[in-house]
């Protein structure tokens, strides 16, 4: 442990702490772009700049590790005019369309600018214009609202894996790009989407579905058995966009399914009833060998596959208890197999096994996931 | 013919080959085939290409020694080489009229080389030639005979500093990185050197590429480093040749391999060709680079020489640091002590350009001042007109005015003025030099250079361009040089790494030294120094037309009014700038200002 003085107050930490770390932990807000604690270090944003008795140079809180004895200034009018000089560097490259902007009102930036009240800037110039090439369904790159904060290139890399985009080019011109400025080609899982502090990456179904004022309905994923917790913004008993929170069990990270697959929520074709299939007697018949073939449909068949009828959960269940009853009565237990689903949690999936076994009377389950 | 002794050495640095060098060694090569003297002579008549002696202005340089005798000629195409051939070789009777002459005595009198010393002498490919001038012995010494604490002790003791800018003492380095205990360790020879016409450590790899493998070995034992990498910038096509060759002469004669001198200690150096951006050359990107990652600096969270390359204890050197160490070992710390200040010992090579009379590589020991260097060793000002400034350290580094001349060029001294050594480079200007625009041209280079990873060298240094831009074209608005110096400071206290740090240099220190320069851009429009075309105004003068109408026929854009015989005007709206009447006329009847 490490003890050391932090705007007049002693507190002691652990030595592994950065400076950022232990100015947290005592509830000081030190303004930042950059970092981002799952991901390494990255020291680019010069926000968090701090004052520590007997450095030359005011030092990058993040990247500074905590030494016995230190002396810190989180907060001076020293400190304060850098760190508004640097937003002031940021939004000269900015496009400023924050009435458009996807991220209004959840952009960190935005929110710099309003604390440091920024409406001139003294340094008007050159700005970065790129054109927008993006052809799929998910993510939405605006690079000329990229402050190189580098998140999303390191979640990419680190957490994710894939390491799809890197920063390319060199000056003013830097930028976050996919190899050889190509198109996006990745899993589009938008982790990059959920770490991005400004309107840079955005989801492209989020789209004129609002802004602010969401009620936020925490739910579990349903498409696998990982249980992802999700938070859905909601407007209008609709789904605007989904994210995650960090005190989750998925540490506030999803997939691609997880964060943009979200239309059949409010789709008209989803099902929500359930169907019970009538086949046509003559597809499948016995063959002299004792086993199944398929047979051709008479032309006078209209349809092939059956005709779905919509039922109550009474009738359906019925119907399974039936039919389940019958084989088992007439070809035996194990002519009877059940597949359940990886999307089902572990408690449901134990009941379906069970059920199988001890209800039914057979081994014959089994999973997509096999787990 | 008499008995003698015959070498000819032909400078064989890049500016000499592009100067038709190799054409020159050809031809005198054919000669004394075809004329027999080859033949005649057999191994006494040798004739061989020789590293860059810095001054690369009078390539190609030929040494022709007979009996130990040498005359050196300067400028020399494949043309003129038999005649010299015939004259001097033949018949004993030198060429008078094509001799390096006084420029030449005066420029190398003055330089004490050490590290350059092979340069010039030697063949760089050919290792028999370094073994013959005692190479490798040294490192011979470092793994057979001492220790490694020895070896950093004499590092310690001879003062040396690391040459690649910054002057951290080697041996305090080395010390560090053998102290940690790890499995490997790495040593690993920074040779990417970026600033504009800046060319020593080139020069070196170039020149001398078995003295920085040498240095590297000796390295390598006093930490306890197994791997080795020489990060060289790809576009350095002779160097990467060069050191290839040289690390590849030393695998067969054993040097470099495993049991080195039978000391039971391994040691293999690769070559890594740098893809070569300015910023590869800091230390912490030019590791990520070696790992095969973008160059980007990280913050500096431990020394390299604990936490360095793929996280092992690694000492980066400069090329020209490496270089010294051989010669250290060889001839004794004391005496490369002795050489320098009390601080920092050796010389130091720069890259003299410029406003000069002589400009190329010098080699001066530590402590020199620059008068000494610009009027000693440059020869002084071409047209003998007045010194206004130097810019030191290359484009991060910082410009002194004349106040500074009598300082003495050590570590201590230009950062207390406000610049640093940096790679070497030295730009003199004079009074036909603009200062706004100098500093212009560097924040061009090093905007353009930023890596894009911290916000204020990426943005900050664009800004400060754009700024200067708009003074040198006319647009300078009041308060610009206070928001320079608030944003220079700015970038300077919160960049990430060196170079952000030292970037705003260039433009801190003219403003320092040079206010009334850039007041007079902003106030009046004006450009004392005749260089920011936006600025000069043309005019004639009444009095000396003569109203020839030479100023009108050359004029693109019809400025110029007037009848013939009669004084003519210059339409300001018009005007273009140009400069062609000025050129043109004969009468000096047009004022530029």
């Amino acid at each position: 442990m490490v003890t050391l003085n932090i705007d007049g107050q002693d507190i002691t930490v652990d030595r592994s702490y950065t400076l950022l770390d232990a100015v947290r932990e005592m509830g000081i807000t030190i303004p930042t772009l950059c970092h981002h604690p799952d991901l390494s270090l990255f020291g680019g944003c010069r926000l968090c700049l701090v004052e520590v008795s007997g450095m030359r140079r005011p030092a990058a809180s993040c990247v500074t590790p905590v030494q016995e004895g230190m002396v810190v200034q989180s907060s001076t009018p020293y400190l304060e005019r850098l760190r508004k000089t640097n937003v002031e560097l940021l939004l000269s490259d900015h496009p400023n369309d924050c009435m458009l902007c996807e991220r209004a009102g959840n952009c960190k930036l935005q929110e710099l600018a309003y604390y440091y009240g920024l409406r001139e800037n003294r340094f008007e110039g050159d700005r970065r214009i790129y054109s927008r090439k993006d052809n799929n369904p998910f993510l939405q790159r605006e690079m000329e609202k990229c402050v190189m904060c580098g998140q999303c290139v390191r979640i990419c890399d680190e957490i994710q894996g894939v390491g799809a985009i890197d920063f390319a080019y060199k000056g003013l011109w830097t930028k976050v790009t996919p190899p050889f400025e190509r198109d996006l080609d990745c899993e589009f899982c938008g982790q990059c989407v959920g770490v991005c502090p400004t309107g840079a990456l955005t989801g492209r179904i989020w789209a004129g579905k609002g802004r602010q004022k969401f009620r936020e309905v925490d739910t579990v994923c349903s498409y696998c058995g990982c249980g992802c917790i999700l938070t859905l913004a909601v407007k209008k008993n609709q789904i605007a966009r989904i994210y995650s929170r960090k005190d989750t069990i998925n540490e506030g990270m999803l997939c691609a399914k997880g964060r943009f697959a979200y239309e059949f929520v409010n789709s008209p074709e989803r099902l929500t009833r359930p169907l019970i299939r009538t086949a046509p007697k003559k597809d499948w018949q016995l063959n002299d060998s004792g086993r199944y073939a398929q047979v051709k449909p008479e032309r006078s068949s209209t349809n092939s596959s059956g005709v779905f009828r919509e039922v109550s959960w009474e009738e359906a269940l019925d119907h399974i208890a039936f039919r389940i009853k019958e084989i088992k009565d007439v070809h035996g237990a194990d002519a009877i197999g059940g597949l359940a689903s990886a999307r089902c949690t572990n408690e449901e999936n134990y009941l379906f096994q069970k059920f199988m076994r001890a209800a039914v009377g057979t081994n014959n389950v089994d999973h997509c996931a096999r787990y | 013919m008499d008995k003698k002794d015959i070498v000819i050495k032909v400078c064989s640095g890049t500016g000499s080959l592009s100067a038709g060098g190799k054409d020159v060694l050809e031809a005198f090569r054919s000669l004394a085939a075809s004329t027999g003297t080859q033949a005649e002579f057999r191994d006494r008549c040798t004739a061989h290409q020789v590293g860059c002696r810095g001054f690369c202005s009078r390539d190609v340089l030929v040494d022709v020694i007979i009996n130990g005798e040498k005359i050196t000629y300067e400028l020399i195409k494949p043309d003129m080489v038999p005649r010299i051939f015939e004259e001097h070789i033949l018949q004993g009777d030198p060429v008078d009229e094509w001799m390096a002459g006084e420029q030449h005595r005066e420029f190398h009198a003055a330089q004490t080389k050490i590290v350059l010393s092979h340069c010039g002498e030697m063949d760089p490919e050919s290792l028999d030639a370094y073994l013959a001038s005692g190479g490798y012995e040294a490192a011979h010494q470092a793994f057979v005979r001492m220790t490694p604490g020895e070896i950093i002790e004499e590092i310690k003791r001879s003062a040396l500093r690391g040459r690649g800018g910054a002057g951290f003492p080697t041996g305090l380095k080395w010390e560090f990185a053998g102290r940690m205990r790890s499995k490997e360790k790495y040593v690993v020879c920074n040779g990417n050197e970026s600033d504009p016409g800046a060319f020593a450590d080139r020069c070196i790899m170039e020149g001398d590429p078995h003295s920085v493998i040498e240095g590297m070995m000796i390295c390598a034992r006093a930490i306890g480093a197994e791997r080795g990498y020489i990060y060289v910038r790809d576009s350095y096509a002779l160097a990467v040749k060069r050191l290839g060759l040289a690390l590849r002469q030393c695998r067969e004669h054993g040097f470099l391999g495993s049991n080195v001198f039978d000391s039971g200690f391994d040691l293999d150096i690769r070559l890594y060709p740098a893809p070569g951006a300015f910023i590869c050359g800091e230390a912490t990107a030019l590791m990520k680079s070696i790992e095969g990652k973008r160059a980007m600096p990280s913050p500096r969270m431990w020394r390299t020489a604990e936490k360095g390359l793929w996280g092992r204890p690694t000492v980066i050197n400069n090329v020209e640091t490496l270089a010294n160490v051989p010669r250290i070992l060889g001839r004794g710390a004391e005496w490369f002590a002795g050489v320098g200040t009390e601080n920092s010992g050796g010389t130091k090579v720069f890259s003299l350009t410029g406003k000069v009379k002589n400009t190329g590589l010098v080699e001066i020991p530590m402590g020199v001042t620059l008068r000494e260097v610009i009027y000693g060793i440059g020869g002084g000002m071409v047209e003998d007109r007045a010194f206004k400034g130097i810019q030191l350290g290359g484009p991060t580094g910082g410009c002194l005015s004349e106040a500074f001349l009598d300082s003495r060029v050590d570590y201590e001294s230009l950062a207390l003025a406000g610049t640093i050594m940096g790679s070497g480079g030295m730009v003199v200007l004079d009074e036909t030099s603009c200062i706004v625009d100098t500093a212009r041209f560097f924040l061009d280079i090093t905007q353009a250079e930023s890596c894009g990873k911290c916000t204020p060298c990426r943005l900050g240094l664009r800004r400060m361009f754009e700024i200067l831009q708009r003074i040198t074209n006319g647009h300078g608005r009041n308060g610009d040089i206070e928001l320079l110096e608030d944003l220079g400071s700015h970038i300077r206290a919160t960049s990430l790494c060196g170079f952000g740090m030292t970037a705003p240099n260039p433009v801190l220190t003219t403003i320092r030294y040079f206010r009334d320069e850039y007041a007079v851009h902003i106030k009046d429009r004006k450009c004392p120094a005749l260089v920011c075309k936006n600025l000069l105004t043309y005019s004639c003068i009444q009095e000396n037309c003569t109203g020839c109408g030479l100023c009108k026929k050359v004029c693109p854009s019809d400025a110029i009014r007037g009848t013939r015989k009669k004084p003519h005007k210059i339409d300001q709206d018009l005007c273009v700038k140009c400069g062609s009447c000025f050129d043109a006329c004969k009468f000096d009847a047009v004022l530029r200002e």
